[in-house]
């Protein structure tokens, strides 16, 4: 087993022991889309027309929740500073953070999608686009989390900043991930939103890594 | 580059330079708010409110141009690990903030007896508004630190992703207004501006450069002093 799946096994193992850790970003995720319905009224027309902005600033918001989490408990006891000193790139630690990140927050989510999609009667034709949407959306969603995370290690007031810096980074996924489900449901074609969700997810890729462990190694001198 | 690293040759430059800037920073403010006021013709179709372009345009010109050389003054500071770049770099953030707000505020002032409305969720103003919480952004984690280099550093890495950033969310944005919103916003800059508004905003914009550049120098200034006073506290203690 290499380094970096064992890392990523590593993060996975320490998520499910915390069990409950994993399903509170769920349950902040369905809690928070629940209280759109009380606030703006229960008509079914009105809320099939939101369903896909409200999953998706819902999702935005839950994916912030863990992500203070992601490097402070390893910058805390330690661990981090053997990770750096590893032969593994530092680069390759954060994509590995990232993608148990993705495993244990993401992807949850999007198997959650759905079924908050039906409680908002959102039309049954943009359930798949939904799902497929979510699906590319969320890794940039990590990826770019995992960017502020590392930025904020060791900041006075790490998860207030958090959510200020990460939020903007997160607008063209926003924007893409919507219109991808809108246009589904219109009736039109969606490849050129799920294009774009595609072409963010490989810049994020790209750039989210090299960001990343250049704020580590600054948190670590 | 180098030469400047010192910071008694800065400060000397400093102070030869500053009068000049900010005596041509009023001049060419007043003078240009002269010529906005009074010399250039009211708009056909918009009447006097359109002054307010004299203000607003350069105003958001300087906060795109302030965010570029945040930018470029983290790429120095990462690489060179210049010393004044970070200071520049600092100094920037909280006018280029200021341009941004103001270029909010004046547009949303134009946009009451304009479009009926203080607030449109228009491409631009929306990318702008994104832009100025990308600015509270660098400013607070500029300061979120004990180790105000460890805050130097950080920023210039959350300055630099930005300003990749920038044009992506600005062109998301675009595509997501034509997407929900008919062109039903008046825009600026159809037909070609005619030369008796433009030299007023030229005026307007060249006094808003000059304004920003007296202030980096007089905030660098400062942060190298108070770094000064800093070490002399230090200094004394260690003394002691």
């Amino acid at each position: 087993m290499s380094a970096f799946a064992r890392l990523v096994a590593r993060d996975l193992r320490l998520a499910l022991r915390q069990r409950a850790d994993a399903g509170m970003v769920v349950l902040f995720f369905v809690l928070t889309a629940a209280l759109f319905p009380l606030a703006v009224g229960p008509e079914p027309n009105l809320l099939a027309r939101m369903a896909p902005g409200i999953i998706w600033v819902t999702a935005l918001l839950a994916v912030l929740l863990s992500l203070e989490r992601l490097f402070l408990a390893d910058y805390e006891d330690g661990s981090l500073e053997l990770l750096a000193l590893a032969p593994l790139p530092l680069e390759a630690t954060v994509l590995a953070k990232a993608l148990a990140h993705w495993l244990t927050t993401g992807l949850p989510l999007v198997v959650a999608g759905p079924l908050l999609a039906l409680l908002y009667n959102m039309d049954a034709a943009g359930l798949p686009m939904l799902v497929l949407a979510m699906a590319l959306g969320s890794p940039s969603l990590s990826l770019i989390g995992a960017f502020g995370a590392a930025l904020t290690l060791g900041a006075r007031r790490g998860g207030v900043l958090i959510p200020l810096l990460v939020l903007p980074l997160n607008i063209p996924v926003l924007i893409f991930g919507v219109a991808a489900i809108d246009a589904a449901l219109a009736g039109l074609s969606p490849r050129p939103h799920l294009l774009f969700l595609g072409a963010l997810f490989l810049v994020t890729l790209v750039t989210a890594p090299l960001a990343g462990a250049a704020a580590l190694r600054q948190a670590l001198e | 580059m180098h030469r400047f690293a010192n910071p008694g040759r800065f400060l000397r430059l400093a102070n030869a330079l500053l009068p000049w800037c900010a005596g041509l920073a009023a001049v060419s403010i007043a003078l240009g708010l002269y010529l906005a006021l009074f010399v250039a013709p009211p708009d056909y179709q918009q009447g006097e409110s359109v002054r307010i372009m004299y203000v607003h345009v350069p105003a958001a010109w300087m906060a795109l141009f302030i965010y570029t050389a945040i930018a470029a003054a983290s790429a120095v500071a990462l690489i060179w690990r210049h010393p004044l770049a970070d200071l520049v770099a600092k100094a920037s953030s909280p006018v280029g903030a200021s341009f941004t707000f103001l270029a909010l505020v004046t547009g949303s002032l134009w946009g009451k007896p304009m479009w009926g409305t203080w607030w449109v969720w228009d491409a631009r103003l929306t990318s702008m508004l994104v832009l100025f919480f990308l600015y509270l952004g660098h400013m607070a984690i500029m300061n979120a630190f004990e180790d105000p280099a460890r805050g130097f550093r950080a920023a210039a890495v959350l300055a630099l992703i930005g300003f990749v950033n920038v044009p992506i969310i600005h062109f998301s944005v675009e595509w997501w207004s034509t997407l929900h919103q008919p062109s039903s916003v008046l825009r600026l800059g159809g037909p070609a501006i005619h030369a008796s508004m433009l030299w007023p905003l030229l005026v307007m914009m060249l006094g808003f450069k000059l304004y920003y550049v007296s202030l980096l120098l007089v905030r660098v200034k400062a942060e190298l002093l108070a770094a000064r006073l800093r070490a002399r506290a230090y200094a004394v203690l260690d003394a002691s």
